[in-house]
């Protein structure tokens, strides 16, 4: 399986990744490797055979106690974001 | 005194002992932290100050005899777990600037139990890389050979164990990034089982893989380590909950009939004749301590390396979408709008190894493709995990080499990415199945290290721990040091 | 309009009235300073993880019970990756594959008093999205993370809707549903309910679905009805002046009561879903599933049957009573004060008490009139101490009041006069100072009946048993 430029160009824009002009051919070559590697589990039989989402079998969801256990501490959080007002997040103005 | 070349055990008996202090022994290694640092740049941000006052601390608890196993004794983290108010970058521009708000709970269960963190070991960018050349922060640099790659992601760590600037470190293993990088410094390296440590507050990379472990000098160091590290966590819904024995207490337990099985799958054509000859020689050793040695065939076992490149860049792909410049980590210049401000945070923001992963995965699970490569991907999991299942009816560990060559030069394997992953094609195997595994040194090829690998099955740390250790008293490989730091 | 068919599914989206958040322990109280209930989990920090609360999923299956769905031993949380900034992991933790109930239904009733089932495809646990905020914020958006990670259940029924009053038949009949059940506040201006509306159009008798539109984030019931009745009239004008639908996402603009194309939403719409590696499968035991059987309440059909039989009320009636729990419940306490009165009790509660409640804008329970108090209004009544009239008077002088029936009944003299020969006294009385109107009704003007009766009626102050009174006066009327 071989990858051009525009399926790179697709993908990038789907996982909202600018590429500068150099990466993308080295991407239509890495990524084409890469899924030729893949390729071999082509040849594998795997009729019948369930897919294994989780390492452990048989280990089944815990439930938490509904408990209210946070207080308010946005400042704290908000130390990390590049620009906040008021207690928002801002961004470039989201048009819908 | 050379405190460095003590292990973490003989340093706690010396503590105890008073022998020297916490204060002392933290003062010693910070030195050679940064002595070292300019040639092996194994540490993004080493925590002095916080160090000190943590060894003060320790040092009054073990004045008044209220002192635990690890009170006092140095450690490391690698960047990949959350530290409060401390920089932790996981080795990427994304978090350049970015202070955890909490610590994450390897952190606090080993902080709870005494240990001395002195700073954060350097990694791959997200762990992904196999030779700590994708961090944003410069390669590492092998203690046995600066023109050698250290291994990844866990290089930092591993390379600072090896130059004993810490004699313990935690680690995180998605595909062999524990195990690789011990194989190639030559330190120990273990990898839990899945579940066994709570990933809560380590950096996800592929969610269902990830599993913090401990790289250290020795097997004995090790099950110190992994006794205070482990535990059910109430945080983590894939933490499991079965009690955490004392590690240390079946280390002595005599070999006498444990089956060993030979991985026939990982003596192959791709494995270096002079990696295979020590690794034969440890072989003996177990033969000699009274294990019965058999040959085990998995014969899924060699599609791990397209299994992994499919499960793990998926999930990246997904735990990664959380950088995007609004809430931390870095964004964009001036942004125009929103998709601008997405694409540049994240475009500038990640290395390339990072950007082929995400984009890997954002492919394999795209509309149209996910059952051919997702779904199919997770059925050869399952036929590996059957293997494994079904060698461990017939043997109690399986062994074989941990990686096929030892430390390649910085730059050998940049150009295909494909060649940089065949790189763990022995470790993989375990990640896929959730297995306990371990890297222990067993001998030299060219003058570099090479690591005997050893697997169980789930939840048999003890098991691996017990016949790493008595190999460990055997031999003496794991008490050979760098000459530039020993 | 005639030879085409309208064809509607809603997605229905309740807020589940849990104290914390599906995956973290955040409150989710509505009205929090911006933030302030958003922890690292929320917040989608790096290393943290999700933790399922027991409570949501003990909902989730309390509706799944209520509609006679199948209850999934095993279901799978998904994640559905797309970018937005209300969304701070990059993806929403929902049930994709394996929902954890599947293949239920609800009856609604029609128009013309004919039942319909309308079939429920799947109802899945899921995370609510943040908030964004554009006023005041020139050139730019504000994020507020307070709603992400309420729990959600997306109820989502069967293209089974065929025009958009029973699309809202449906949608109240839900909504009376997960209040009844304690699972959701219904608070729809709070967002607490609201729905996707899934739209497309026919030939009729023709069999494949026409393309639809999506017409998102519908919070109340006159919304629902205008969207779609706007969306059905434009893909019919669409599709006879030779156009085709485009399936989309569309916005309802309630200013200018139109719908329109979000093109914002249509880029990303590969959602890469796959099973979330963060959590394990829900497993839920005959005894979790048993439990939360033996809690499930009355249910509105049930109530609204037993209403019917019970009280001897109509369909209607006993539909209207049960419209919520707690108006259920307060006719049922007025009824137990005065049971030979069901009737009574229920024209009451749906007339006077309804009407008074709709002119205040209260819900039943903010009534200032107890069920005991009305009962008491309601006693006299029945008892003749008091007459039809003076009882409208009277419960508005205990709504203002807040005094009890008997106090003011004796205190503002409202007895009804039943003594024959006082009634016999106003009348002559009247008839003395009316000898105009007396001689013309006599001469055969029937009609004045009335004038005589408001005469007598205005000179016992309202108080004259009215059928005594008739009985009486068309005697002495008579001559």
């Amino acid at each position: 399986m071989s990858l051009n430029r525009a399926d790179i160009e697709a993908i990038a824009r789907l996982a909202r990744l600018s590429l500068r002009e150099e990466e993308v051919p080295a991407l239509v070559d890495g990524l084409s490797r890469i899924l030729g590697l893949v390729a071999q589990l082509d040849a594998a039989d795997t009729r019948g055979i369930e897919p294994m989402a989780h390492p452990l079998p048989g280990l089944a969801q815990r439930l938490r106690a509904d408990v209210v256990t946070e207080t308010d501490q946005h400042e704290r959080y908000q130390a990390n974001a590049p620009r906040v007002e008021g207690g928002l997040y801002l961004v470039p103005k989201v048009i819908e | 005194m050379s405190l460095h070349r003590r292990t973490i055990a003989e340093l706690a008996r010396g503590l105890r002992a008073k022998e020297y202090s916490s204060v002392e022994l933290t003062q010693s290694l910070l030195a050679r932290i940064a002595a070292a640092q300019p040639a092996l740049n194994a540490f993004i941000t080493v925590t002095g100050e916080e160090a000190l006052a943590a060894a003060v601390a320790a040092d009054r608890r073990l004045a008044t005899g209220d002192a635990g196993p690890l009170t006092g004794l140095p450690i490391a983290h690698k960047d990949i777990f959350c530290t409060e108010g401390v920089l932790t970058t996981c080795g990427s521009r994304m978090l350049g600037n970015f202070r955890a708000p909490y610590d994450a709970t390897v952190v606090a269960k080993l902080r709870a139990a005494g240990t001395v963190m002195l700073g954060k070991t350097n990694m791959d960018e997200f762990a992904m890389g196999s030779s700590n050349e994708t961090s944003f922060f410069g390669a590492v640099k092998n203690p046995w050979n600066p023109r050698r790659v250290p291994g990844g992601s866990s290089g930092g760590s591993a390379a600072a164990v090896a130059a004993r600037l810490v004699p313990g470190a935690s680690a995180t293993d998605t595909g062999g990034s524990i195990r690789q990088p011990a194989a190639l410094c030559g330190v120990t390296g273990l990898k839990p089982t899945y579940g066994r440590v709570s990933r809560y507050g380590m950096i996800a990379f592929a969610s269902s893989l990830d599993q913090a472990g401990t790289l250290t000098a020795s097997a004995e160091d090790a099950a110190l380590l992994l006794t205070a590290m482990s535990g059910f966590d109430p945080l983590d819904s894939t933490s499991v909950d079965l009690p955490v024995p004392d590690y240390t207490a079946v280390l002595e337990r005599p070999l006498t009939g444990l089956r060993v099985g030979l991985l026939k799958e990982f003596f192959d054509k791709g494995l270096q004749r002079d990696v295979e000859e020590p690794l034969r020689a440890a072989l003996a050793v177990y033969g000699k301590l009274g294990a019965r040695l058999t040959e085990v065939s998995l014969p899924n076992l060699p599609l791990s390396v397209p299994t992994y490149y499919v499960v793990a860049p998926a999930e990246c792909s997904s735990n990664l979408a959380r950088f995007d410049g609004v809430r931390f980590g870095h964004r964009c210049e001036d942004p125009r709008d929103l998709t601008d401000l997405y694409e540049r945070s994240r475009g500038e923001g990640f290395g390339a190894e990072v950007k082929r992963r995400i984009m890997t995965g954002t492919y394999v699970l795209s509309a149209g493709y996910y059952d051919a490569y997702y779904l199919k991907a997770q059925r050869v999991r399952q036929l590996i995990a059957g293997d494994f299942t079904r060698a461990f009816t017939q043997v109690d560990v399986l062994v074989g080499p941990t990686t096929p060559t030892p430390a390649f030069e910085l730059g050998a394997k940049t150009a295909d990415p494909v060649t940089m992953y065949l790189n763990d094609i022995y470790t993989i195997g375990a990640n896929l199945a959730g297995l306990p595994a371990m890297s222990i040194p067993c001998g030299f090829a060219d003058g570099l290290p090479v690591g005997l690998q050893l697997i169980g099955p789930h939840f048999a740390e003890e098991r691996l721990l017990n016949a790493a250790h008595l190999y460990q008293r055997e031999t003496d490989w794991h008490r050979r040091m760098p000459g530039a730091y020993a | 309009m005639m030879e085409w068919e309208t064809v509607i599914g809603l997605e229905i989206h309740a807020q589940l009235a849990t104290k914390s958040k599906i995956f973290s322990g955040s409150a989710t109280a509505y009205g929090a300073p911006p933030n302030a209930q958003a922890n690292l989990v929320d917040l989608g920090y790096p290393g943290v993880l999700p933790v399922l609360n027991r409570e949501a999923v003990r909902m989730a299956v309390k509706f799944g019970l209520a509609i006679e769905a199948e209850v999934a031993r095993r279901s799978v949380f998904a994640r559905k990756n797309y970018f937005y900034p209300d969304l701070p992991k990059g993806y929403q933790i929902s049930q994709y594959e394996l929902p954890v109930v599947a293949k239920g239904h609800l009856d609604i009733v029609l128009e013309d008093g004919t039942h319909k089932r309308i079939g429920i495809t799947r109802a899945h646990l899921e995370e609510d999205a943040g908030k964004s905020l554009h006023e005041g914020l020139p050139g730019l958006t504000g994020i507020d993370l307070n709603r992400a990670g309420t729990p959600l259940l997306e109820i989502v029924s069967e293209p089974d809707l065929r025009s958009a009053k029973e699309a809202v038949a449906y949608m109240k009949k839900v909504h009376t549903l997960v209040r009844y059940l304690e699972i959701c506040d219904g608070n729809m201006q709070e967002g607490s309910f609201r729905c996707d509306a899934n739209v497309s159009v026919r030939r009729r008798g023709a069999e494949k679905f026409g393309t639809r539109a999506e017409i998102k984030n519908l919070n109340s019931f006159r919304f629902v009805e205008k969207a779609i009745n706007h969306e059905v009239a434009r893909q019919i004008e669409l599709l006879e002046s030779g156009g085709q639908v485009v399936q989309e996402t569309r916005l309802y603009d309630p200013d200018r009561g139109e719908t329109r194309s979000m093109r914002s939403k249509e880029e990303a719409n590969d959602y890469r879903y796959f099973p979330d590696p963060d959590l394990l499968p829900l497993e839920l035991d005959e005894a979790f599933i048993a439990g939360v059987r033996g809690e499930l309440p009355e249910l509105p059909d049930q109530k609204a049957a037993r209403f019917a039989s019970q009280y001897g009320l109509s369909a209607y009636d006993a539909g209207v009573l049960t419209a919520s729990r707690e108006l259920g419940d307060f006719y049922e306490a007025v009824v137990r004060e005065v049971p030979a009165e069901a009737k009574l009790a229920a024209n009451w509660v749906m007339g006077d008490l309804a009407a008074r409640l709709n002119a205040e804008n209260l819900e039943i329970t903010g009534s200032r009139l107890s069920p005991i108090r009305l009962a008491g209004l309601l006693m006299r009544l029945a008892d003749g101490t008091i007459s039809g009239k003076i009882a409208k008077d009277l419960f508005e002088l205990m709504w203002t009041t807040g005094r009890d029936a008997d106090a003011l009944i004796g205190e503002k003299g409202l007895r009804q006069i039943t003594d024959t020969g006082a009634i016999e006294r106003a009348i002559e009385e009247v008839m003395a100072k009316n000898p105009g109107q007396l001689a013309d009704y006599r001469a055969g003007k029937d009609r004045l009946l009335g004038f005589f009766v408001g005469q007598v009626m205005k000179a016992t102050g309202g108080k004259a048993n009215p059928a005594q009174l008739n009985e009486l006066l068309k005697k002495k009327l008579a001559g």
